[in-house]
């Protein structure tokens, strides 16, 4: 089967406050799916929830018939095979670039040392920094970080990337460099989840949207159904306002 | 008002000082390896660990060395156990230092960012991985300050152990005191030893700390 | 008994304060707005006062009057070293805490006309007080510990005491000594409890700043 991620029924609340409300979707092999929706629906507790970094209340998420949420499961193998990209990096601050990337390969999968750095220094040089091995995050700008934890994910051979808002701690004039990855990753068949705002990536990239408001998805389809002919009428607000603040970079 | 200072003090001065430094080095030890345990057992242990070792710390920390000097020395004997100067000494004051070092240890391991752990996790680390991997070898660069200072103070304190008779530097500095009449004369020798100790000490950790150094790992609110 | 002596050692504390929080201030004025001459001066006394152990200092202070033909009692020799001790480390804290102030204020200060000396005593201290503090409550509860040290110049204080219970019974030592460390448990406690209403009551929102660690025990 060609299914690679399946959700279903993800429900999260935080005190008092459900930030997920049943959530289902899936997502074939190759796809790339973005989310997008205000502040505050939950969009980032849904990514965190598919790979366990949050646990669901309630809910199933299934990696290639696997179930992730099952108290049985080997969590951590699970989540090796899938890559999440943060916000703010997380690069690890007392390693080079070089050392960020293979730390997954050494450490988690076992490879030896030669073997584990020639992968990170390709995984490098694929994201456009190998000349950056042994630079320490501090010496890196935000973009060139971001690139590095990409690079960092992709080492691990991920069946599917998950991307936590990307470029949002980025100055604008380093969000193109990330992008250009993400591209061009999606062009290679990289499996990729993710929440961003850039409606250019989305409505170029992306293979289907899905709108959240209000800890549900409100409205799911391809980017052409959903710029064209929004059936919410929240979705037609949303994308109008931010269009307007974003533009339409990217691609 | 002459200073009256005897060369032949030196060699009995530093004799002492050499117990004085041996005491420290074997407390210090003593406080690492206990220091840590209890900072894991208050961050990571379950209630019925991480409750008891928060009283201790708070105890430690809460009353005056000297007290707890006096009442190993010469409480234990009251209940039946006899201890030598030399492990009073090093119970007390190990037992001291390691309810401070627990406190730098965990707050240094409680500075290093979530987000690390998150990205270890992320990756398919396991907990003891992330520890070990991630979270020490930043939190070791970030706990460097407070406990430098933490050794200076060992140092210094360490000058109260002549109180349970102990034949360190201020030992000897009382004995000669004693013999030539003169106690303030001695004792600022060893001020001026103490000092130069201080200095010596202030720079190799400075040292040390330069070539740990990473960019950007710094410890939050280095100087304060 | 023990409560008696524990008074000796709460007198000394007050004193000792007293006399860190005035010189502790003016060093630490001293040290940012006076010239360069004053300002080595004052960091040689910070660096002497600190690097030399406090129970050094002590003897120091109690041997040093005699040697030179004045008396002293352990009270005044108590107060006096780990006073000055105290100003040391005070007046980093204090110093600090004006250099946290933005310069922005003294500018301010001085473009309404106050002099400097006014500027300093109306606007920089107060605000440099508030600051002060976290660090503040830190070297109170580190000094309250060093009071025990008078016992090694004989002032008459709770550790003395404590020596007295037990020469008399000596199968009480244990708890004599128990009760003294009770006795500073309670002291800590309560200097914090009311450093910590005093911050909240002199507190003004905007005005932050983190504090610096102890150096006693």
């Amino acid at each position: 089967m060609t299914e690679l991620l399946r959700v279903e029924g993800i429900h999260k609340r935080y005190g008092k406050e459900e930030v997920l409300r049943g959530v289902s979707f899936r997502m074939e092999r190759g796809e790339t799916k973005v989310i997008i929706g205000p502040s505050g629906t939950g969009k980032s507790t849904l990514l965190r929830c598919i790979n366990l970094l949050t646990f669901p209340d309630q809910g199933q998420v299934f990696l290639e018939g696997h179930e992730v949420t099952h108290h049985k499961a080997h969590i951590n193998r699970l989540r090796a095979s899938m890559g999440f990209v943060f916000q703010d990096f997380n690069l690890f601050a007392h390693l080079t670039a070089l050392a960020n990337v293979s730390i997954g390969l050494l450490k988690v999968k076992g490879m030896r040392k030669e073997q584990g750095r020639a992968r990170a220094l390709a995984e490098l040089e694929r994201v456009g920094l190998a000349d950056k091995a042994s630079a320490f995050p501090a010496q890196l700008s935000g973009g060139q970080q971001q690139r590095v934890s990409i690079a960092r994910a992709l080492a691990m051979d991920p069946k599917l990337i998950l991307f936590d808002e990307p470029t949002s701690a980025l100055d604008p004039e380093l969000i193109g460099e990330v992008l250009s990855v993400m591209i061009e990753l999606a062009k290679e068949g990289m499996t990729m989840l993710a929440v961003t705002h850039e409606m250019g990536f989305a409505r170029s990239v992306a293979d289907s949207i899905i709108f959240m408001e209000s800890g549900v998805i409100a409205e799911e389809g391809t980017p052409q159904a959903l710029f064209t002919s929004p059936k919410h009428p929240r979705t037609g607000q949303f994308l109008r306002k931010i269009t307007e603040l974003y533009g339409e970079m990217g691609g | 008002m002459t200073f009256k200072f005897r060369w032949e003090w030196l060699p009995q001065l530093v004799r002492g000082l050499g117990l004085s430094l041996e005491v420290t080095a074997i407390c210090v030890l003593i406080g690492i390896a206990l220091g840590l345990l209890l900072a894991f057992g208050r961050l990571y242990g379950r209630r019925w660990i991480s409750w008891p070792c928060r009283l201790y710390i708070e105890f430690f920390r809460a009353t005056p060395l000297l007290v707890q000097l006096l009442m190993v020395y010469y409480g234990f004997p009251s209940w039946g156990i006899s201890l030598s100067p030399f492990v009073s000494g090093i119970l007390a004051f190990g037992l001291n230092t390691a309810a401070y070092q627990a406190e730098y240890f965990r707050g240094a391991i409680q500075a290093v960012r979530p987000g690390q752990t998150l990205a270890a996790r992320s990756l398919g680390m396991t907990l003891p991985q992330t520890v070990r991997y991630v979270i020490l070898p930043q939190a070791v660069r970030l706990v460097i300050p407070p406990w430098s200072n933490e050794l200076i103070l060992m140092l210094k304190y360490s000058s109260i152990l002549y109180m349970v008779t102990l034949p360190d530097i201020m030992g000897e500095a009382k004995k000669l005191a004693a013999k030539h009449f003169n106690s303030f004369d001695v004792y600022l020798v060893v001020a001026l030893f103490y000092l130069a100790l201080v200095l010596v000490v202030t720079l190799g950790l400075r040292a040390v700390e330069k070539r740990l150094h990473i960019p950007g790992l710094g410890a939050p609110g280095e100087h304060r | 008994m023990l409560l008696r002596a524990f008074l000796i050692n709460l007198e000394v504390l007050v004193a000792l304060l007293g006399v860190g929080l005035v010189a502790g201030t003016l060093i630490a004025i001293l040290q940012v707005y006076a010239g360069r001459l004053i300002g080595y001066l004052a960091f040689l006394f910070e660096w002497v006062f600190r690097a030399i152990p406090a129970l050094i200092l002590l003897l120091l202070f109690y041997f040093g009057p005699p040697r030179f033909g004045f008396d002293i009692s352990p009270f005044l020799a108590a107060t006096l070293a780990l006073g000055f001790r105290s100003a040391a480390y005070q007046s980093q804290i204090f110093r600090g805490a004006i250099q946290a102030i933005p310069t922005g204020q003294m500018l301010a200060a001085r473009s309404v006309g106050m002099s400097r000396a006014r500027a300093v005593v109306t606007i920089i201290l107060p605000q440099a007080f508030r600051l002060s503090i976290p660090g503040w409550s830190n070297e109170f509860s580190g000094v309250t510990k060093d009071t025990t040290l008078a016992y090694a110049v004989g002032l008459n204080e709770v550790l003395r005491a404590a020596r007295v219970v037990m020469d008399r019974q000596y199968n009480l030592a244990m708890l004599a000594y128990l009760t003294v460390a009770l006795l500073f448990l309670a002291l800590t406690y309560a200097g914090n409890w009311g450093l910590g209403l005093l911050e909240k009551k002199t507190r003004i929102p905007g005005l932050e700043m983190k504090g610096i660690g102890g150096e006693n025990r």
